[in-house]
């Protein structure tokens, strides 16, 4: 009820921002620039986009349709890609659209980039499917799209390229520190994400893998889904503990499920991080904490900072250089023995 | 004897106890014993029937609470978002985030977010009581916002926090048995006395058959109404503080997330008739076990995650058709027509 308040509030801004774009000869929309901007400001430059057409031809015009708050990963995202922006304000101007978690919210705010004509558009699809049309338009209007961290289910020719971690390669790296934690043999389980998310589905491929192919020891003796929740995780692994005993490891698809298991490793009577140990994905704040309280042992970073590689990618686009279909972010591993060292420079 | 039998089995507490017994047989098997074996972990009883009674905790007392609202006719679907909001609330104020003069009191955190799941009951009850608005459309307001609300006291984030003492309302233990458990029997109890003890269950009952022959009988209908509607609101911010200090932290994304759905599945398991009239607080908390237990059979046999929904499914279709008169009829009617055509054939 209070989201459809604040979007039908939202609504009447936007209507309100274009009829006084039409009416008045010089409208004020200040707030372009500013790093919580939603989409009726960026809707609103609309009425003086020649102005700054001609202002700054040789600038980076981007316009990126985020999500919206969904997660502390998803912040960590937003703020990498404003601040850059913020920094760079000679070079690089952001259009910033906030879709509060809808599709056609998305889709009005890449409707409304193309009548700006910026140069190059970004956005991180809030689902996979539903995008044909919308892509096809700005393709038509001669602007490249870069998908950034989620993909959408189109032709690739409708895209420009994709920016992201790549999934199964974090699995190969959970595995290999999982190896080394555990001395490369025992048994471990694993916890899984949400059915069906890509997250999960490639997290698992990549770790199964890589114990299978290099580390003929380790036995993974029980792979349930504990749907990315602390509570699941938890409840998972306090039956897990139950019917297998002797495990020596756990690898979680992401941190709070870890966070999760942790309590359940306690509350049989164990120590997590010596008696059990933990690998999990993502790096957020909670697991950093575990590692220095010595409760965890290992995570591979999901970086979320992807800022400063989307607006390079953007500049390459716009002068025409090629870039791969999948541009893959630079993720990297933290243990417990440097966790006390960096936990306060963690964003997310 | 065979009196004895056939006045227990006429009592609606019967078969849900059945089924609860059969699952828990049918684990022992499945696991060869393992699933009834309690052994003792630092001072405290450590096993798979533990574990159902700890995490059955939240589900039961929320089945409690549900249990008198549908008595009424009525429904509350927004239990989830209410424990949503009492868990982001009593965090945010065990880490300073909210009220910062408090300093982090664990009391005062467990009292505000039980009034605020006092508060959210009101207005279910003002809705459906006073304004007139059918009970599912009311509290689906609160289902919506009231997840936006939790978030929106938390910005979005999950809190973590970090207090031994908040941490005791899920993992203590007393006398070696949860904690959570000892919260059921206290609220259990006290509403079992509640109703049965005083003409309370009576009018509910009569205001769940008419309730317009209850109010020209002389029961003020609206103020029971309201009152029931605080009394689930209440219970259901006790189930989110379990829930919430069980993983040390507020996640309004997921805390209760469809739990409104298990708790009035609990409560039909129970046997209690969903369109109101006659209840049994006590059954629908065994519906409750019921429940939970499917879960961990669930976990303990180690399906494949994508298989658990599936099987969760056909283990209810099960539990509903064994609950079912008419059905239990027709199997009966096809076994004596056997038994009379093995008879003639003879």
């Amino acid at each position: 009820m209070k989201k459809r308040f604040l979007s039908s509030i939202l609504c009447a801004a936007m209507v309100a921002a274009s009829i006084a774009g039409c009416g008045s000869a010089a409208p004020a929309p200040a707030a372009s620039e500013a790093p919580a901007a939603t989409i009726e400001e960026a809707e609103a430059p609309k009425a003086e986009a020649p102005a700054t057409e001609d202002a700054g031809s040789e600038k980076l015009v981007v316009g990126f349709a985020q999500i919206g708050q969904e997660s502390g990963w998803r912040d960590a995202e937003t703020m990498s890609i404003q601040t850059y922006a913020a920094e760079h304000t000679d070079t690089v101007e952001l259009k910033f659209a906030d879709a509060q978690q809808k599709q056609e919210n998305q889709i009005k705010a890449i409707k409304s980039f193309i009548e700006q004509d910026v140069d190059v558009i970004g956005l991180a699809p809030v689902v996979e499917t539903g995008w044909d049309q919308v892509f096809a338009e700005a393709q038509d209007a001669g602007i490249p799209i870069i998908l950034l961290d989620r993909t959408a289910d189109v032709d690739e020719s409708l895209y420009a390229t994709f920016i992201g971690s790549d999934f199964i390669e974090e699995g190969k790296e959970a595995a290999k520190q999982m190896a080394e934690l555990i001395g490369g043999k025992g048994k471990i389980v694993e916890l899984e994400g949400t059915v069906g998310a890509s997250a999960a589905t490639d997290r698992k491929t990549g770790f199964d893998e890589e114990i299978a192919a290099n580390y003929p020891d380790i036995e993974i003796v029980a792979s349930q889904t504990g749907d990315f929740t602390r509570a699941q995780g938890k409840e998972v692994m306090e039956s897990f503990l139950k019917s297998n005993p002797d495990i020596v490891g756990v690898y979680a698809h992401n941190d709070d499920m870890a966070l999760g298991a942790i309590e359940a490793i306690k509350e049989a009577g164990l120590k997590p991080g010596e008696d059990i140990v933990t690998v999990s994905v993502d790096g957020v704040k909670g697991i950093f904490e575990a590692m220095v309280a010595g409760e965890a042992n290992c995570t591979v970073e999901c970086n979320p900072l992807l800022g400063p590689l989307f607006f390079e990618t953007a500049a390459k686009l716009k002068n025409g250089e090629s870039v791969e279909k999948w541009v893959k972010s630079v993720d990297g591993v933290f243990t417990s023995d440097i966790a006390a060292d960096v936990i306060d420079s963690r964003a997310y | 004897m065979k009196n004895k039998i056939n006045k227990l089995s006429q009592k609606q507490a019967f078969w849900p106890v059945i089924i609860f017994l059969t699952i828990i047989l049918f684990n022992t098997i499945m696991t060869k014993g393992e699933f009834l074996s309690i052994s003792i972990v630092d001072g405290h009883f450590y096993g798979r029937i533990i574990d159902i009674f700890r995490n059955g905790g939240k589900l039961m007392i929320l089945a409690a609470g549900m249990t008198m609202v549908l008595a009424t006719g009525g429904t509350d679907i927004s239990v989830g978002s209410v424990m949503a909001i009492s868990g982001a609330i009593a965090c945010s104020i065990i880490n300073g985030n909210l009220l910062p003069g408090l300093g982090g009191n664990v009391a005062m955190a467990i009292i505000l977010a039980v009034c605020a799941g006092i508060i959210c009951g009101l207005w279910n009850g003002f809705l459906v009581a006073q304004i007139k608005i059918q009970p599912i459309v009311a509290t689906m307001i609160l289902l919506v916002a009231g997840r936006g609300i939790a978030q929106l006291i938390t910005s979005g984030k999950i809190i973590t926090i970090n207090s031994d003492a908040y941490y005791f309302i899920n993992g203590g233990y007393i006398f070696g048995l949860p904690f959570p458990l000892y919260i059921v029997l206290f609220l259990v109890g006290i509403l079992l006395l509640f109703v049965h003890r005083s003409a309370f269950g009576l009018f509910l009952e009569s205001i769940g058959c008419n309730s317009l022959a209850s109010k020209f009988a002389g029961i003020k209908v609206n103020r029971f109404l309201l009152a029931i509607y605080t009394i689930s609101g209440a219970f259901a911010s006790v189930a989110g503080l379990i829930e919430s200090a069980g993983i040390k932290g507020a996640d309004c994304n997921n805390a209760g997330l469809n739990i409104e759905l298990d708790a009035i599945l609990a409560v039909a398991i129970g046997g209690t008739n969903l369109m109101g009239g006659r209840f049994s607080i006590f059954s629908s908390v065994i519906g409750a076990l019921i429940v939970q237990s499917i879960t961990t059979t669930v976990l303990a046999l180690g399906v494949p995650a994508a298989y658990i929904r599936v099987l969760k499914a056909l283990l209810i279709i099960v539990i509903c058709l064994s609950q079912s008169g008419k059905f239990k009829l027709h199997i009966s009617k096809i076994a004596v027509s056997k038994k009379k055509e093995e008879a003639v054939a003879l």
